[in-house]
């Protein structure tokens, strides 16, 4: 009895900070929503964030995806080469990569790397003052901040799924035209055959959902990091913890959706 | 008398249980350097933040240049902050940037229709005049403590504040360069024309750089005077115990 009276206050407080939490992260939400569409509009800032995240992920993306579309390829093949049905690589592995895998590995991927950058980044800001310095020079720190990253991960990372999705059919390519003896034109015939504007579609809307997940995802917890550096610590690692999770399960709905829709 | 550009009356703020400041009150004069000075988590730095709108007050009134801090909206608090320059503890550099970059960043910001020469001139004459002229390339990372306190006030000063606030200049500063951010802020003071309110528990910066000086203990004022009126003749023992532990030799 003594024990259930002892447990109940901190059953009660993890449930009150479950839902304060959860009241907080919707308000950094709609402050994003209502802050994208105000002047000033940080154009400079957005276009440099785009390149950190674009133009410095590009040889981590460039080898994860390639090393995928071999792996995957040659993990494939006896399988298909029991029923004889090698030939169908080309389009299974199109189908694995354009609708889940391209935009799943780049996503975790990205949260792994910018995600924990972005917590780590403004957590700092944050614990130095940084933030408060921005505020008090009459600048809007959540606007040239937190708006800038959410905007860049959105726009950068369908642009570099896209680009994880080619690489890793080259690597695929190349496996399957050196066992198989496929021709670079007949591999992507059959690609392109396969994959159809839906897949590419949902891979694109998935894709923007990820980034928008990894931007404000990373950005929350480093503007709420606690005070010193454990917090800015956790900040990073909380960042990549919960976009990851978040991704996972954005991946399983837009599945459901898509699913349905291709029922229709 | 000079007319006040700072008062502040019966300001309360808590956070939680903690009672920071229990009712404040204190002017600030056109043209006066007035040092805060208490022990650290006496909410000195609490009370300039109220001042700028980083925090608010829970009951009293803070009224800065005329304006009552609590009541602007935030387009009217974003004009107000251009008169108050800030200068933070740990001097808050950005650290992505360079020299130069920080120091335009509030410039460009809300300053419309300068040409990039315009810029880099102003940005010269302020690190000229903090001693500073090489360090415009430099990122904050490879400048001393010392260096990043200088870049930090001539940062505040580029938007020609009325009012400065120092919080803890000197904190973490050896003695020498303490002296010489005593002497920058009352260069400041002299060179901008400014009124300020400096945040120390140093005497020896209280003595150089404050006309008057004012004892924040327990979240109220205990003394507030001219150094001499306030430790040569101070009554409470926690002012008297205050001046006793520091050495001063100026």
């Amino acid at each position: 009895m003594a024990e259930e009276a002892d447990r109940k206050p901190l059953l009660s407080k993890k449930i009150d900070n479950f839902f304060s939490g959860l009241a907080s992260a919707w308000s950094f939400v709609s402050r994003f929503f209502k802050e994208v569409f105000l002047p000033p509009y940080e154009l400079k800032e957005v276009v440099h964030q785009c390149y950190r995240i674009g133009v410095e992920s590009l040889p981590l993306i460039s080898l994860t995806g390639f090393i995928v579309g071999i792996v995957f390829t040659n993990q494939s093949r006896p399988s298909l080469s029991e029923f004889g049905a090698t030939s169908w690589l080309p389009s299974l592995i199109s189908i694995a990569v354009v609708r889940a895998m391209g935009p799943l590995v780049t996503a975790l991927i990205a949260a792994g790397k910018m995600g924990s950058s972005i917590g780590a980044e403004i957590g700092s800001m944050k614990v130095t003052e940084q933030i408060d310095a921005m505020e008090v020079s009459a600048t809007n720190p959540f606007k040239f901040l937190v708006v800038t990253r959410v905007l860049a991960t959105t726009f950068m990372i369908p642009i570099l799924v896209m680009y994880t999705d080619f690489v890793a059919l080259m690597g695929s390519f190349l496996s399957v035209n050196a066992n198989e003896m496929v021709s670079m034109t007949t591999f992507f015939v059959q690609v392109f055959e396969s994959i159809s504007f839906l897949d590419i579609t949902s891979s694109v809307l998935k894709s923007l959902l990820f980034g928008f997940t990894i931007g404000i995802v990373g950005c929350y917890k480093g503007y709420n990091s606690s005070k010193g550096t454990e917090g800015v610590g956790r900040a990073a690692n909380s960042a990549v913890v919960m976009a990851m999770f978040l991704i996972f399960i954005e991946e399983l709905l837009v599945l459901q959706i898509v699913n349905a829709i291709r029922m229709m | 008398m000079e007319e006040k550009v700072v008062e502040i009356q019966g300001l309360k703020k808590s956070f939680g249980d903690l009672d920071v400041l229990k009712g404040v009150d204190l002017d600030l004069h056109k043209g006066e350097n007035l040092v805060v000075l208490g022990k650290s988590g006496s909410g000195k730095s609490v009370l300039i933040k109220i001042m700028v709108g980083l925090l608010k007050q829970d009951e009293g009134s803070m009224r800065v240049l005329g304006e009552e801090v609590s009541t602007l909206n935030t387009r009217a608090l974003n004009a107000f902050r251009l008169k108050i320059g800030f200068s933070f503890q740990n001097s808050a550099l950005y650290d992505s940037m360079t020299v130069r970059e920080n120091m335009e960043f509030p410039l460009v910001r809300n300053v419309k229709n300068l040409t990039r020469g315009e810029i880099t001139k102003k940005i010269e004459e302020l690190l000229d005049s903090v001693g500073l002229p090489q360090s415009i390339n430099q990122m904050p990372s490879e400048l001393s403590g010392g260096q990043k306190k200088r870049i930090g006030v001539a940062r505040t000063l580029i938007l020609n504040p009325e009012i400065m606030l120092y919080d803890e200049p000197t904190a973490g500063l050896d003695p020498i360069t303490c002296m010489d951010i005593n002497n920058l802020i009352v260069q400041v003071r002299e060179q901008y024309n400014t009124s300020s309110i400096v945040i120390t528990h140093d005497l020896t910066c209280a003595k150089v750089t404050g006309d008057r000086q004012a004892v924040l203990l327990d979240g109220q004022f205990k003394a507030i005077g001219s150094f001499d009126e306030v430790f040569a003749h101070a009554k409470d023992g926690r002012v008297k115990s205050f001046y006793d532990y520091n050495f001063i030799d100026t």
